[in-house]
């Protein structure tokens, strides 16, 4: 049985979080991402969960890595200003390998911005916003519906390849309400847990990839595994270990543990993009905009389409470039000065032309305008023939 | 059939809360709904404005661009809010608060709202129902059944009788228009 | 109580040692002391976590044979807390350094007091940061040298436990590397304690500190501890003159009615469960 329900996005992702299993939060109030804070706040105790607000965003994302050690599937939710603060902690959940989701519900930028308006101005920060060389996965929402299920995907995927996952909102989502049915039982759908060790705790260690899928087995703090954390570059024991050689065997696996999976973890979605001529390239609340646009220059006579990535980290390069051989143009839009056009045009290489239409104005591209820009890709098409 | 709502106002006369409980009746029929509004500083006092779009088939951008029906119930929103309409759009005014719009071309339909609401239920507080009632009345968007079930969800216990009299109430004034 | 080597034996893990620490460092006793507080309390190492921040002292988690994470600069609290609230059961222990815990970790310090949350915080105050060569900490004591502060510092420091009672804390002990059996005494207690429960442990650094100070010699260090070290009850009879430059060890602060978070928390879970929102308490 089920139940249809208006809901906003950021109320989706709470009911997305309860489903997967997420039982802990912590977090920092801040718009416009404060709806899921709340909903935890609201939902976690009636399901034996923990909800705490935090002192300041890095304590919200350290209490979250602090549970996670602790065997419990855990999220924080934040915005751009907060998702700064974050990232030292992001850091540490990629290097010791600490399953977490991080909500960024994005707004303009950068500093105090534009708290209520739309953005996707963190996509880059989303990739490379800690330092040193990491890796993690992020995948972005366009519909409410979506918010419930990337939610859970989200925490799945934190849990089976051991890395934070950020979920990139934006505005145009997070505070949007529509149609969503939901279950009206979540059993069954908690996301599947970490790796446990299947070696007695003599025989454990850490950070073995004992089964060459490069994900090391986790076991709970107090489960009688005794081990060690550590963000200091370490070895398969989890101690610390500096040598060119062990640091060189560490970012090899951190990245290969990813790379080797990007098939299971790459989501993408193709809209009329079969014989499409100009496919527009848009994610989160951008796509909106443009699945009606290509409705509307199909009406027009213009072979118009949608390349939708859902999984915007690691960055879909292969289908990119398969769709870069078969179309002519690739239109990208975002909401920012042009970030994730740099991904498109290193993956295109030339096999197609690429445009950007960028939208920065705090208020999401209308169709009309978005029309405008397939409009003119057309003409060059066109005139180029 | 896709039908585009704006309702605006100032902050506090409840229009958010009538986009909700329109585009809730509208999933009631069976329809597809899209809610969005403005937040912030201007959600709280100064001008405020919730927009809904009703269809059958999958609503894509969930914004609107030119409304089909614009609620209006402060001059300062009818200055900010009605650029956008033209002479296929429905104005309707709280004709205690609003003198002009922009859209002069517009079919434009004034009702006494928040006069109505304190007069059948006591208080202006009610004002944002009789909108509703008078806005399904004009436009046939929803079914009545279900806009009375999505306003009786939403209100809090003990006022229901008070909101069935409000919309009641929406309804004649748009009858008698 | 047992003695050291068989300390060793049984809670350092295997393989991990020489540590990092100078010859003369007080971390080492002050580790020892956990070590012999955990043991006397009859922890399982199992149900012991060790949870610590970035500096010298908080290095000790990684040689110790309990659940351990050297977390992030000044972020051990706030991992302690996440660890606590998924595994109430267990006995969190929190090390942290001066410059760690007081500054760039100072507001998780008094927040994680204010919530009086069960964890055990024991800061390795060697007034200085050691692991970046001798700079100046919100407990370097006024009118020091360090390498940040050629000039002496003008600074005034942190009584770090005046500092947690007045956020919250529930419990505050303080004792010096010279001081081991109290040490030992305190660590216990603190334990013991259900809420939050601070332990300042004094510790000299003569490499960073004492070099910079007139404090080279380890041996000074000590005798420098235990002349200004007075304990609770003779410290009470003291009138302001002869306190100047001392400071009070021992436990110095406990209350017990006040409802650890994790338990209190379970209320919430309970009033959630019933489904009532409260009105208001």
């Amino acid at each position: 049985m089920s139940r249809v329900l208006l809901m906003q996005g950021n109320q989706a992702v709470v009911e997305g979080a309860i489903a997967a299993g997420v039982r802990f939060y912590g977090g920092y109030p801040i718009t416009p991402s404060t709806e899921i804070a709340e909903g935890m706040a609201k939902r976690l105790p009636e399901v034996g969960g923990k909800f705490m607000q935090t002192e300041d965003e890095l304590a919200g994302i350290g209490t979250v890595l602090g549970a996670s050690l602790g065997g419990v599937r855990a999220m924080t939710a934040t915005s751009g200003p907060g998702f700064s603060l974050k990232q030292e902690m992001i850091g540490m959940a990629c290097s010791a390998e600490i399953p977490c989701v991080i909500v960024d519900v994005q707004r303009v930028g950068p500093a105090t911005g534009q708290p209520t308006s739309p953005s996707q101005g963190d996509v880059m920060q989303a990739r490379w916003g800690t330092h040193g060389d990491h890796w993690l996965i992020a995948v972005s929402p366009s519909s409410v519906p979506e918010c419930f299920d990337l939610t859970r995907r989200a925490v799945e995927l934190s849990e089976k390849y051991r890395c934070p996952v950020i979920l990139l909102m934006d505005e145009v989502i997070g505070h949007m309400r529509e149609r969503i049915e939901l279950p009206d039982s979540y059993e069954g759908l908690a996301a599947a847990r970490r790796k446990q060790p299947d070696v007695t705790p003599e025989d454990y260690l850490a950070y073995a990839d004992t089964d060459g899928s490069k994900v090391p087995a986790m076991a709970d703090f107090g489960s009688g595994y005794r081990w060690h954390v550590t963000g200091l570059v370490h070895d398969e024991t989890g101690f610390p270990k500096g040598t060119p050689a062990a640091t060189k065997n560490s970012q090899d696996r951190l990245r290969t543990k990813l790379e080797d999976h990007e098939d299971d973890i790459v989501q993408t979605e193709h809209y009329r993009t079969e014989d499409a001529e100009i496919v527009v390239v848009a994610f989160g609340g951008a796509a909106r905009t443009a699945y009606e646009v290509v409705d509307m220059a199909r009406n027009e006579g213009i072979h118009a389409g949608l390349f939708r990535p859902i999984t915007i980290w690691p960055f879909a390069e292969r289908a990119v470039r398969e769709l870069a051989e078969k179309t002519q143009c690739l239109l990208v839009h975002e909401l920012n000065c042009g970030q994730y056009v740099r991904e498109v045009e290193s993956a295109v290489q030339g096999r197609a032309s690429v445009r950007l239409y960028a939208k920065y104005d705090n208020e999401p591209a209308t169709p009309d305008e978005l029309l405008a820009e397939i409009r003119e890709a057309e003409k060059t098409i066109k005139g180029a023939k | 059939m896709k039908q585009n709502f704006r309702f605006s106002g100032t902050g506090g006369q409840g229009l958010i809360t009538a986009g909700i409980i329109l585009a809730e009746a509208a999933l009631l029929d069976g329809k597809l709904a899209v809610q969005s509004q403005s937040y912030g500083p201007e959600a709280r006092g100064g001008s405020s404005k919730a927009e809904v779009i009703i269809s059958d088939e999958p609503i894509r951008f969930g914004r609107v661009t030119h409304p089909d029906t614009l609620l209006v119930m402060s001059q300062e929103a009818a200055d900010k809010f009605s650029g956008d309409c033209d002479g296929s759009s429905l104005i309707i005014t709280d004709s205690l608060f609003v003198r002009e719009v922009r859209a002069k071309d517009a079919r434009r339909v004034d009702l006494p709202i928040t006069h109505t609401a304190r007069e059948a239920c006591g208080k202006p507080l009610f004002a944002n129902i009789v909108a509703l009632g008078a806005v399904v009345a004009l436009t046939k968007c929803v079914t009545t059944e279900s806009l009375e079930r999505a306003v009786l969800d939403r209100v809090p216990k003990g006022t229901e009788d008070a909101n069935r009299k409000a919309l009641a109430a929406g309804y004649a004034l748009a009858e008698n228009n | 109580m047992k003695g050291m080597e068989e300390l060793v034996d049984l809670y350092f893990r295997p393989g991990r040692l020489p540590h990092l620490w100078c010859p003369g460092c007080g971390n080492g006793v002050v580790l020892g002391a956990l070590l012999k507080a955990i043991d006397a309390e009859g922890l399982e190492k199992d149900d012991v976590a060790v949870i610590s921040g970035i500096g010298c002292s908080s290095r000790a988690s990684g040689y110790v044979d309990f659940n351990t994470a050297n977390t992030l600069h000044g972020r051990a609290l706030p991992i302690s807390t996440g660890l606590k609230m998924a595994r109430p059961e267990l006995n969190v222990i929190t090390l942290s350094g001066d410059g760690d815990c007081s500054a760039i970790g100072g507001n998780h310090l008094i927040h994680a007091a204010r919530r009086n949350i069960g964890l055990t915080l024991v800061v390795f105050n060697n007034s200085i940061y050691g692991m970046t060569g001798g700079q100046y900490s919100p407990l370097t004591p006024r009118g020091s040298r360090a390498t940040t502060a050629p000039y002496l510092t003008i600074e005034p420091s942190f009584d770090i436990l005046a500092l947690a009672q007045a956020a919250g804390a529930t419990f505050t002990a303080r004792a010096t590397t010279y001081h081991v059996p109290i040490l030992v005494d305190v660590l216990r207690k603190g334990i013991r304690h259900e809420g939050f429960s601070i332990i300042e442990a004094v510790t000299g650094c003569p490499t960073n500190y004492g070099r910079q100070n007139k404090l080279a010699a380890p041996a000074a260090m000590m005798e420098w501890q235990k002349e200004h070290g007075v304990m609770k009850a003779a410290w009470d009879k003291l009138d302001e003159p002869a306190r100047e430059g001392k400071f009070p060890i021992g436990v110095l602060y406990e209350r017990t009615d006040l409802k650890e978070y994790t338990k209190a928390y379970d209320e919430i879970i309970e009033r959630a469960q019933a489904g009532k929102e409260a009105a208001s308490a």
